[in-house]
């Protein structure tokens, strides 16, 4: 078991491992200790570090590096996102590799320094103009969170795709033992700008969109039939199968042991990739099952709309799918048990 | 005995500019001055939104076309991974001082190594003319139709003047214009020197360039040049406004 390692800290150390050699971003809480860190750390292993006038000028220096073949990243928050979508959607144009950490916090607007799943829509559906998706991966420990961000970097690369960390302010936040990966290629990716103009590029002017449009619809659902990723318990024989990611994911597994030992047959889906959502997970549910429950923390539930969605497409359209959306914070076992009895009872409307 | 001139070869494809427009003049000059100081094949533009965004096409040279203002943000970060790769951004007055002025005066204030060519036509040309923050006093646009009214939007801003008074430490700051062919000479003097000093790492460069918008300015060729040698030049005096220092 490796040191204990606060996940803001652990995630900045495995970008570096990853190979990333440039950061460029603007501090908010609760992401700053990632900038903070690699200040100091992507110097001493030769790389950039670029403390930008904004959150809008810290995504375009990203693009900047990616587009000259070096990994790249940047971290936020909160509305400090809401200013990278501009930076992400021309990425995504350009089919740039890079990586933006968002430490959700909860909230709309300026919103509030809490924990929080408020951006779920956001990321999984592109967040910028134009239509694209990124990668979103979401970790619900600390060392999950090294691992994604590993993977991040992997897939960002192979597909040539933005990919978003979505974590949150509690993890982001919290310590716990860490096992860090060891130190991967940092050298430049091949196939980018170098120059001498031996990667030409075409100029957004003067692209084929209706062609493009094909490719990239291509891609993507190469990336939905490779690329899921969930963990999933007690499916075989739930009558009711939760569904929640990351922190608010944790507290479900745990509400769902109590359950069980009580005798109540419920399992979960915790979804580690949020684009591409993991609708094969559904396939291995119960044919019998008799709803489905998502724990959030936002304020109108949003994951309950990719759940019903898989669940009436995949399933049958007579099963409920129920939300329980917290809001902020982290959902306390209890809280989830008691909610949970309450669906059992019939005495709570289903969404879908 | 006269020498032949021919076209710099990163400069071969067609361009879609306005009869009359600068921009290809400025670019024809940037092409040479590259290639005379063998930087022809080491050079990554960053292409800024609007007329400028035509050039992407006709320069066979790498580039990344930033999104509108964001240019000195991504040449930042493409001149620190490659410190010794020349970074031109290319962008004109609305793109470098209006939508990216916190983009572009932040790369002067943290004296980046790249040099900025800001072709200042004092208005919007891409969108039709509409004010931008360097269009004249009383100068009609699609948005002041009836003349910049500078008590309720500010006076035209001389960017490179800022930039030479309040962030000493940059390398190179000068604004030429096309009007004559000896103010063309010097204004290709003020772009060598600016990308000597990229080439040396002194810091950033940047040379603002008076450039003609015959179409948006509703003005024959000849006229526009008339009107920056009488109007625009004693607002926007040409000249070097910091000079590099004796290495």
């Amino acid at each position: 078991m490796g040191d204990m390692m606060k996940g803001n800290i652990a995630i900045a150390e495995a970008a570096v491992r990853a190979g990333a050699r440039l950061y460029a971003g603007y501090p908010i809480t609760p992401s700053t200790e990632i900038m903070e860190y690699l200040s100091d750390r992507m110097p001493e292993v030769g790389g950039v570090f670029i403390q930008a006038e904004s959150e809008v000028a810290g995504i375009n220096m990203v693009l900047g590096g990616a587009v000259c073949g070096v990994r790249s990243l940047t971290a936020s928050s909160g509305p400090g996102m809401s200013l990278k979508q501009e930076g992400i959607s021309c990425a995504s144009d350009e089919e740039l590799p890079l990586v933006v950490i968002n430490v959700v916090r909860y909230g709309i607007g300026l919103g509030t320094l809490d924990s929080g799943q408020s951006d779920y829509h956001r990321g999984t559906r592109g967040g910028g103009n134009g239509d694209y998706r990124c990668i979103v991966l979401s970790p619900y420990s600390v060392q999950e969170a090294v691992e994604l961000v590993g993977l991040a970097f992997e897939l960002s690369e192979k597909y040539r795709m933005v990919a978003e960390i979505m974590t949150e302010a509690a993890l982001g936040q919290m310590m716990e033992p860490c096992d860090l990966p060891e130190f991967k290629d940092a050298t430049k990716m091949p196939g980018f700008i170098d120059g001498k103009h031996t990667n030409p590029r075409i100029s957004p002017l003067y692209k084929n969109r209706i062609k493009e449009a094909g490719e990239i619809k291509a891609k993507y659902e190469e990336v939905k039939a490779n690329e899921q990723r969930w963990q999933d318990g007690y499916l075989d024989d739930a009558d009711y199968v939760f569904v929640a990611f990351g922190i608010p994911g944790r507290s479900t597994m745990g509400a769902i042991e109590q359950l069980r030992a009580e005798g109540h047959k419920v399992g979960f889906i915790r979804p580690i990739t949020l684009w591409p959502f993991p609708e094969k997970a559904f396939e291995k549910v119960n044919p019998n099952v008799k709803g489905y429950i998502t724990v959030e923390t936002n304020a109108l539930g949003q994951m309950v709309d990719d759940v019903a969605l898989t669940v009436k497409r995949l399933r049958r359209a007579d099963i409920p799918v129920y939300c329980l959306p917290y809001v902020l914070g982290v959902p306390a076992m209890q809280r989830i048990h008691d909610d949970f009895l309450t669906i059992e009872a019939g005495e709570m409307k289903e969404v879908y | 005995m006269a020498k032949a001139k021919k076209t710099p070869a990163i400069l071969t494809k067609q361009m879609m500019f306005c009869p009359g427009c600068g921009h290809g003049l400025v670019l024809r000059l940037i092409a040479e001055c590259l290639e005379e100081l063998g930087q022809d094949k080491n050079v990554i533009f960053g292409i800024g939104v609007g007329c400028i965004g035509l050039a992407g096409n006709g320069l066979d040279a790498d580039k990344f076309d930033a999104l509108h203002g964001r240019s000195a943000a991504v040449c930042t970060a493409m001149k620190r991974v490659n410190p010794d790769t020349m970074i031109v951004s290319y962008q004109g007055d609305g793109d470098a001082y209006s939508i990216g002025l916190a983009e572009t005066m932040n790369a002067a204030y943290r004296n980046e190594n790249f040099t900025v060519i800001a072709v200042n036509n004092t208005n919007y040309g891409m969108t039709g003319g509409q004010m931008s923050t360097t269009t004249m006093p009383g100068q009609k646009t699609t948005t002041s139709t009836h003349g910049r009214n500078c008590d309720i939007t500010g006076m035209p801003l001389r960017f490179p003047e800022l930039v030479a008074s309040q962030f000493p430490g940059v390398a190179y700051v000068a604004r030429g214009t096309m009007t004559t062919p000896a103010n063309v000479n010097k204004l290709k003097g003020y772009i060598k020197n600016a990308f000597e000093a990229q080439m040396n790492h002194e810091g950033y460069s940047i040379v603002e360039v008076l450039s003609p918008c015959p179409t948006n300015w509703g003005m024959t060729p000849l006229q526009s040049v008339e009107r920056i040698e009488k109007e625009l030049i004693p607002y926007y005096p040409l000249g070097e406004f910091k000079t590099r220092e004796a290495k």
